[in-house]
């Protein structure tokens, strides 16, 4: 039997660790570095026969008069990838006509995306409120299927806790690969966001379960043990179904082709941290709810007076 | 009696397993209802454009529904004459989504697409002693050309009165012209403009912008050319003379180009990918769990096999993200599985017999899956809603084929792996605890 549940706030240490790299992050400026779905611009993915120097591409682009136009190169592919502000189609054919005659008709279009502003905008606020919409339906749903245990609602709050706990952590590492590395927040990120979401409750509500089966079944009559209890008795379930999952997610990451690579890695990312939520965040979290753990936390802040019916062990 | 039911159950899950492999194989066909895959853009290459309607400039007595499937109309006539196979023209709120898949010169296409195709006759301004009025420039100042309608009305003469057969023609001098002819109402109208302006210039306005300018040398009533134009520029206006007038401007908001070579490229590497992906799993399943690792391998297999043909028959549109959804949704189907069996193991450590630990197994494990995957479920359709009202296709494919794979997961999870076990332990065919998960006696 593994003592989870004593070791709580070492779990939610490790949890602050991960997490608060990715919000300073998420913080400071420029915050996520957003793609051409929620921006206003063009983007461009170009090969090149015979392969050409990428300053060879940034003098034909300053020619074409897009002397600002941001170039990354991707070595295994061969591709450029070239982002410029909003532009028209006719500006755009325009843009061909140039490169094709400063290459000689060498240039392979691979694929190429415009956005408007406004448009961009519209999407942005959808991906937001799509994300709020799914975590309080799933709330009520959670709470929904407590109803029989003592305050239902609780159960939903710990299960949305985690999930956020899941979200922070991927698009925290996702707003330092985009420092870094320039990876972009698109449409297809949203969605491995939001399906990680799903997982991620699915995940907790395992265990949830097993807390209120043992609960009726009055395996304990301390609610930390019952909780502990439960853990362990799901815990080889959980590495288990973590495992076959992780398996199709890694070769379609490794094989799986560029277009998708970031897309699984979010849910890469996800699948691993909501594993490691439901076992060690969701449920502890249950607990201290029960003690009232919260009273030590608001001891701790400045001006309120020390609770003396601190009744919980120290860590 | 119990037996009779479980027998027919399997015999069931067969029919259903061969009925779906039938639909699925061959790939491109598929031996009953022939139906084939049916692609995303980004997996066979194409186009997608999203434009917006200036809802503005449409006429008042108008719904903006109304505007728009007119729009959608005129459009998909000029997709369908530009020869695009299998196009996409959807109305997306006051957005219009189009997809148009192989295409290869995109610019020219969009270029077609957009235009308002106003076509419009006119003539030079007289002022009040018939001479004609000038610009600062020296230039002609050009107005539309009236004429008494059959109703008595004035009315203006424009590309709406031309019948839909516009063709284009090489002029005596060679040049490319687009042969026009009039509806009765346009012919009676422009028989009135040609005699009065007899020996005098009409010019032809295309969205505002002179294309000819040509001398009335007799009256005209049916049929008409118009010149000045690159043989390019003749082709479109024909195309979009015949399939009329946008009521109004559209402009492109999004657009996206995809090579039909990176769209193959990245089908065949996650369709490997989730095959690779898929072996590991059954390999892991069966050397954990042994017999049921097994039964869940095949389960896994029928389940594949059901999805497939769902997408298939209801010609679900398979994009890149929705791929993957359905790779991971095999995932998912197995945590069914593993659920059980962690159960039925704990029963069999409990000392409960073979038969009684499958049952209880199934039975103990329900309300965890129904509610997990409930909360998938929830996802899924908050993503499809999403996505649909945003034009976002990836995000709508993914949530549809994750929704359809999770739906099917539970059936063969619950019913297709229970039949099968059921079926093994009833028969006694493996008895050995061990192969099972159990402990020796």
């Amino acid at each position: 039997m593994i003592n989870i549940i004593s070791k709580r706030y070492w779990f939610f240490l490790i949890s602050a660790l991960i997490i608060v790299p990715g919000l300073i992050s998420l913080i400071a400026p420029p915050h996520l570095n957003l793609g051409i779905d929620f921006k206003a611009g063009t983007t461009m993915t170009l090969t090149f026969t015979p392969e050409i120097t990428q300053s060879a591409l940034s003098d034909a682009l300053t020619t074409a008069g897009y002397p600002d136009a941001n170039i990354t190169y991707s070595p295994g592919s061969k591709q450029y990838f070239v982002n410029l502000n909003e532009i028209t189609t006719t500006q755009y054919a325009d843009l061909q006509t140039s490169l094709n005659k400063t290459f000689n008709n060498g240039v392979n279009y691979v694929s190429h995306q415009s956005t408007d502003a406004g448009q961009a905008k519209t999407t942005a606020v959808a991906a937001i409120i799509a994300v709020i919409v799914a975590a309080v339906c799933i709330m009520i749903y959670v709470a929904i299927q407590f109803r029989k245990m003592p305050r239902p609602f609780r159960w939903g709050v710990c299960a949305v806790i985690a999930l956020l706990h899941d979200l922070l952590v991927v698009i925290g590492i996702f707003s330092i690969l985009g420092r870094y590395l320039g990876v972009q927040i698109d449409l297809v990120f949203i969605t491995a966001v939001l399906t990680v979401a799903g997982y991620s409750v699915h995940d907790t509500i395992v265990v949830f379960d097993r807390i209120r089966e043992n609960m009726l079944k009055g395996v304990n009559k301390d609610f930390e043990k019952t909780v502990d209890f439960s853990i362990n008795e799901t815990f080889v379930r959980s590495l288990n179904t973590s495992l076959t999952v992780l398996f199709v997610l890694f070769a379609l990451f490794l094989i799986g082709g560029g277009t998708i690579h970031y897309f699984v890695l979010v849910l890469l990312i996800g699948v691993i941290t909501g594993t490691y939520s439901s076992i060690c965040n969701a449920s502890a979290l249950l607990v201290v709810w029960e003690n009232n753990e919260w009273r030590r936390f608001i001891s701790w802040i400045p001006g309120v007076s020390k609770n003396k019916n601190t009744e919980t062990k120290a860590v | 009696m119990r037996r009779t039911r479980e027998n027919i159950l399997l015999i069931f899950v067969i029919v259903l397993m061969a009925l779906a492999l039938l639909i699925v194989l061959p790939t491109n066909s598929g031996v009953l209802f022939n139906k084939n895959f049916q692609y995303g853009l980004d997996l066979k290459g194409g186009s997608y454009l999203l434009y917006q309607a200036d809802l503005s400039q449409k006429s008042p007595s108008e719904t903006d529904a109304q505007v728009m499937s007119a729009v959608q109309a005129t459009i998909l006539r000029r997709v369908d004459a530009y020869g695009v196979t299998e196009p996409v023209v959807q109305i997306q709120g006051t957005n219009l989504l189009v997809e148009l898949p192989n295409v290869q010169n995109v610019n020219d296409a969009i270029n077609l697409i957009g235009q308002v195709a106003l076509l419009e006759f006119k003539e030079e301004q007289l002022d009040a002693n018939g001479n004609v009025v000038n610009d600062s420039s020296g230039n002609p100042v050009w107005i539309p050309a009236m004429a008494t309608g059959s109703d008595g009305t004035q009315e203006e003469l424009t590309g709406k009165y031309l019948l839909p057969n516009s063709y284009v023609d090489t002029s005596t001098l060679g040049q490319p012209e687009v042969e026009i002819a009039f509806d009765s109402e346009g012919a009676k109208l422009f028989g009135e403009i040609t005699t009065r302006d007899l020996n005098k210039p009409i010019a032809i306005y295309l969205d505002n912008t002179l294309i000819s300018e040509a001398t009335v040398d007799a009256v005209i009533t049916d049929k008409g050319v118009i010149e000045g134009l690159t043989l390019a520029q003749a082709k479109d206006l024909s195309i979009e003379l015949n399939s009329g007038t946008l009521s109004v401007p559209l402009k492109v908001i999004e657009q996206t180009d995809i090579s039909a070579t990176l769209g193959t490229d990245s089908l065949n590497k996650s369709l490997l990918a989730g095959l690779i992906g898929i072996l590991c799993v059954a390999f892991f399943m069966i050397a954990y769990y042994r017999v049921p690792g097994l039964v869940a391998t095949v389960a896994l297999c029928i389940y594949a096999a059901i999805t497939l043909a769902i997408f298939k028959l209801f010609s679900v549109t398979l994009t890149l993200p929705g791929i993957a959804g359905f790779v991971i949704s095999t995932g998912m189907a197995v945590d069914a599985n593993v659920l059980i069996f962690e159960r039925m193991k704990e029963e069999l450590k409990r000392g409960l017999t073979l038969k009684m630990a499958v049952a209880e197994g199934f039975h103990r494990a329900w309300p965890s899956i129904r509610d997990s995957n409930v909360s998938t479920i929830i996802t899924c359709i908050i993503l499809f809603i999403f996505g649909n009202k945003y034009s976002a296709v990836t995000v709508k494919g993914f949530a549809l084929t994750l929704g359809i794979g999770v739906l099917v997961s539970l059936f063969s999870a619950i019913t297709v792996t229970r039949t099968f076990l059921t079926q093994l332990v009833n028969n006694g065919m493996i008895k050995g605890l061990t192969l099972y998960g159990g402990k020796h006696d």
